[in-house]
């Protein structure tokens, strides 16, 4: 595909976009305060529409309005990792537009004009992929925008396009002193062919915006409650509905009774689905009522009915067999038989919930035409074809308003866009007679599954008589993401999930003889991609051994892992960065101690050196956290650090706070009080450190996270001489423990 | 029977379910959708408004407990303290995800009003309430050091 062919006008809009649009004129005009309207229509309706006061689409990515904004299209969801400024940032550069006229909204569902490139046809967030596959898109996008502004300033004033400049949102000609805004400019630069062939894109030499900390656009909303979320969306006659599901895994309604429930003031309907039973009601309040007074029989013969402590037992006896291969180098076999020394460690982790504060939630209005969703949707055409499938309708009469989302973590992101089909199923069983607003509760979001999956490592590590590792065998085992869906197809080889080993069968260290193994296991507990996805335990396995091994042939860590990547200059990178700002080496007064790692995920590049101080009583807590991250060419650098102080809270709630549990079957949590979290007396300074790169940018809202965990776990043991083989760690640590 | 409050300086009537919490009488039949829903049990501190003053879960807090006081929520924050805290929130670009910020600001706010020079000890108190997933704390601490400074002036 040709990077001309990516950026389609309007002209060559699919009939499907712009029927989208019509459907969400009518919304637009309901005075949500929500952008919801979308200007694709032919060029020349457009410029007619245009000349009467509204904007003009300059391509798929970037339109302009008369008052002189400039909104990019984000084809990504806006979670907080900084996106929608990212990419709006990448535009504005190649446009040379005033950092103060940027404004960005979420593209409509439309997989030809907006896929996530790393995914291929499909338009989504995740893996931290969303700079990295928009980068040479959007600059195009923008420099052929700033050259049609050009050229229709050129015709206006009758001067050579070569002798016309822009700068911060001013298209100016210095002989003749003409100047124009965007705003001024843009109807007719609509209707200008876009230059053929490559636009030049400006010398990074020259950059402005990127590379500097540009304020985020949606620091303003965040910070006085105008910002919208799925939650806030509210439509006319729109009634709230809440849904029981059942308490096993797997379980499906036998009967139910709603009497009760439909005796509740305020309970409007009950509905059957096919993941529970609904209740509708004018307000939250009455649905949540009614829910509980819902009487169902569940039919459990499919269900889930082993605890947690029987999975892992599984796991464990699993692991004393090969699996299947990952990676395969030198002779493992022949190398453990020369070993001086053999170590061996199991780790475990445990199931874990997203948690995001933003419970699941979304708004679907349902009529004969078409639907209409509002979500922070962070999948959008997988859900546009699995709310399709469930009407029987085309993917193209599924119009998705993709607003900001109170956090995800991958959560929003489900191949089978469970909550997506839940509202949509529920607004079916209704007819649509009324927009239905779906919420989980926390207590449906802690039990409800998608966790971040249990998994259990065995590590066996040969030492020759010299202290060098020889040979390495890793065996992984645990349940797959993308097993047994859609996914499967592209991302499992050979029987491999990529997510179960990465971080395992990628491992940098210069080890000759290196084996990893994989068993992929089945239970009935929905598993999902949750912030740095394989890293989140892979990291720790790998990371924590090599400190074990580094103890037991009496190196230093740092200098063991220098010695072992010398071959991989980035992780160098970061690893030395870290180590010199923290301190590695200095002294450190009595009961503080320090612990590093190192590990790229996303092809981002993160070493963070924890400092733990440890009480007489065996209590511990993390008080610094020094970073350094390579992301390539740092596009915001601020808002770098932001993701990585975000991802190493994110991962140390999971490295003191229990995971999820489960006893015949059913998960024991239920809320913050049984499912904690991180709060603010536990988080730890943090210290990001950015190493300067040329290279293509990469993500962070993800990278951040590996490290933490192994590096606190490190610094344990180089304190306590005490090992630490599972997550969470234990809140106290002492011999005795 | 209806329940009478002051809401952000407006005197209210709600004639609903006195067990209906604070929040989602306010955000649902009075429509102001800036406090957020996070755990429903006063664990998370997402719904924080204040009753006359003090930062109170919504959530937890039924409607009839409320009766003839004064609530404010994030919508109807006034003041220097709310200036500077607000102000202190976009400097240090706090916000990520931004679903439990209003409740976080409505936290510091009532520290700050109590407290104008907390120390991270008190902050990390005052704020231990308000769980952030995108575990924005080392800004918040921050925002609210500098808001107090602010509010010193």
């Amino acid at each position: 595909m040709t990077e001309q062919s990516k950026i389609k006008l309007p002209q060559e809009l699919p009939l499907a976009s712009r029927r989208g649009f019509l459907q969400g004129a009518g919304a637009a005009g309901l005075g949500l305060g929500l952008v919801v309207g979308f200007h694709w229509m032919p060029r020349n309706a457009m410029a007619q529409k245009a000349a009467a006061g509204t904007p003009a689409m300059m391509n798929a990515f970037i339109r302009i309005a008369p008052d002189n904004t400039v909104t990019v299209l984000s084809k990504h969801l806006e979670m907080g990792q900084g996106t929608y400024t990212g990419l709006a940032t990448i535009v504005a550069e190649e446009l040379d537009a005033d950092w103060k006229q940027m404004r960005t909204e979420g593209a409509p569902a439309d997989a030809k004009l907006y896929a996530n490139l790393a995914f291929g046809t499909i338009q989504g967030t995740g893996g931290s992929t969303a700079m990295a596959n928009s980068w040479d898109q959007l600059r195009k996008a923008g420099a052929t925008a700033r050259a049609m502004l050009v050229s229709a300033a050129a015709e206006q004033w009758k001067v050579p396009a070569k002798d016309i400049t822009v700068s911060k949102g001013v298209v100016s000609h210095a002989a003749t002193g003409k100047k124009a805004s965007f705003g001024q400019l843009a109807v007719k630069a609509a209707g200008i062919t876009p230059p053929a062939g490559d636009v030049p894109l400006k010398d990074p030499a020259k950059f402005t915006l990127i590379g500097k900390d540009v304020p985020r656009l949606d620091a303003r909303a965040k910070s006085n409650g105008t910002a919208q979320y799925s939650l806030d969306v509210k439509l006319p006659g729109m009634l709230t509905a809440l849904l029981q599901r059942a308490p096993l895994f797997g379980a499906k309604v036998k009967s139910f009774d709603a009497t009760k429930a439909k005796a509740v003031p305020g309970v409007v309907d009950v509905v059957q689905i096919s993941n529970g039973v609904a209740v509708l009601a004018k307000n939250f309040w009455a649905a949540k009522l009614g829910r509980e007074a819902l009487e169902i029989q569940w039919d459990d013969s499919a269900a889930e009915k082993r605890g947690t402590d029987e999975i892992l037992a599984e796991y464990k006896a699993l692991a004393k067999t090969p699996g299947l291969p990952a990676r395969k180098d030198g002779d493992v076999d022949a190398a453990f038989a020369k070993a001086a020394k053999i170590l061996e460690a199991t780790y475990d982790f445990p199931y874990l919930a997203h948690a995001p504060m933003e419970p699941l939630d979304c708004v679907v209005k349902l009529d004969a035409n078409g639907v209409e969703i509002w979500a922070g949707d962070q999948f959008q055409t997988i859900d546009q074809m699995n709310a399709a499938g469930v009407l029987g309708m085309k993917p193209e009469q599924v119009k998705i308003n993709t607003i900001y989302a109170g956090g995800s973590f991958g959560r929003r992101a489900t191949i089978q866009s469970d909550y997506i089909v839940e509202g949509v199923e529920i607004a079916k069983a209704i007819n649509g007679r009324a927009p239905v607003r779906l919420i989980w509760t926390r207590e449906d979001d802690i039990k409800g599954g998608r966790y971040r999956p249990m998994y259990h490592h065995v590590l066996k590590a040969g030492i020759d008589d010299k202290g060098e590792i020889i040979a390495w065998q890793h065996r992984i085992v645990g349940q797959s993401i993308v097993t047994g869906t859609p996914f499967e197809a592209f991302m499992v080889k050979d029987g491999i999930d990529h997510t179960s080993v990465e971080g395992a069968a990628n491992l940098p260290y210069a080890i000759p003889n290196m084996r990893v193994e994989l068993h992929t296991t089945k239970t009935g507990v929905p598993v999902l991609w949750w912030r740095s996805v394989g890293s989140t335990h892979t990291a720790f396995a790998t990371e924590v051994f090599l400190d074990e091994i580094a103890a037991e042939t009496k190196q230093d860590p740092l200098a063991l892992r220098r010695k072992l990547l010398t071959k991989h200059p980035r992780h160098l990178g970061v690893l030395n960065l870290a180590a010199e700002k923290a301190g590695w080496g200095k002294p450190l007064p009595a009961g503080r101690m320090r612990g590093i790692a190192v590990q790229e995920s996303f092809s981002s590049f993160v070493a963070e050196v924890a400092e733990v101080v440890l009480q007489p009583d065996g209590s511990w807590k993390v008080d610094r956290v020094v970073a350094a991250v390579d992301c390539g060419m740092p596009i915001n650098p601020n808002i770098i650090r932001a993701q990585v102080e975000s991802g190493i809270g994110y991962g140390l709630s999971a490295t003191i706070k229990p995971g999820i549990t489960m006893a015949k079957g059913e998960v024991e949590q239920s809320n913050f009080h049984d499912y904690e979290v991180l709060r603010i007396h536990e988080m730890p300074k943090v210290e990001v450190h950015i190493v300067p790169s040329k290279e293509k940018p990469t993500g962070i809202g993800e990278p951040g996270t590996p490290p933490v965990a192994p590096a606190v776990a490190n610094a344990l043991m180089s304190g306590t001489k005490m090992v630490f083989r599972a997550l969470p760690l234990p809140p106290t640590a002492t011999k005795s423990a | 029977m209806a329940t009478k409050f002051t809401l952000n300086g407006k005197a209210v009537s709600l004639d609903v379910d006195p067990d209906m919490p604070l929040l989602w009488a306010v955000r649902d039949e009075i429509g102001l959708t800036g406090s957020k829903f996070g755990c429903g049990a006063a664990q998370c501190g997402a719904c924080t408004m204040h009753v006359d003053g003090q930062p109170v879960r919504a959530c937890s807090t039924p409607l009839s407990a409320i009766e003839g006081q004064k609530v404010t929520t994030i919508e109807g924050l006034g003041g220097k303290v709310a200036q500077a805290v607000q102000a202190a929130w976009i400097k240090h670009e706090v916000a990520q995800c931004g679903y439990c910020q209003s409740g976080q600001i409505m936290s510091a706010v009532a520290l700050l009003t109590d407290n104008k020079k907390p120390n991270d000890a008190q902050i990390d108190e005052a704020m231990q309430g308000n769980i952030c997933r995108c575990a924005t704390y080392v800004r918040i601490r921050a925002a609210i050091h500098d808001a107090a400074k602010t509010v010193r002036a």
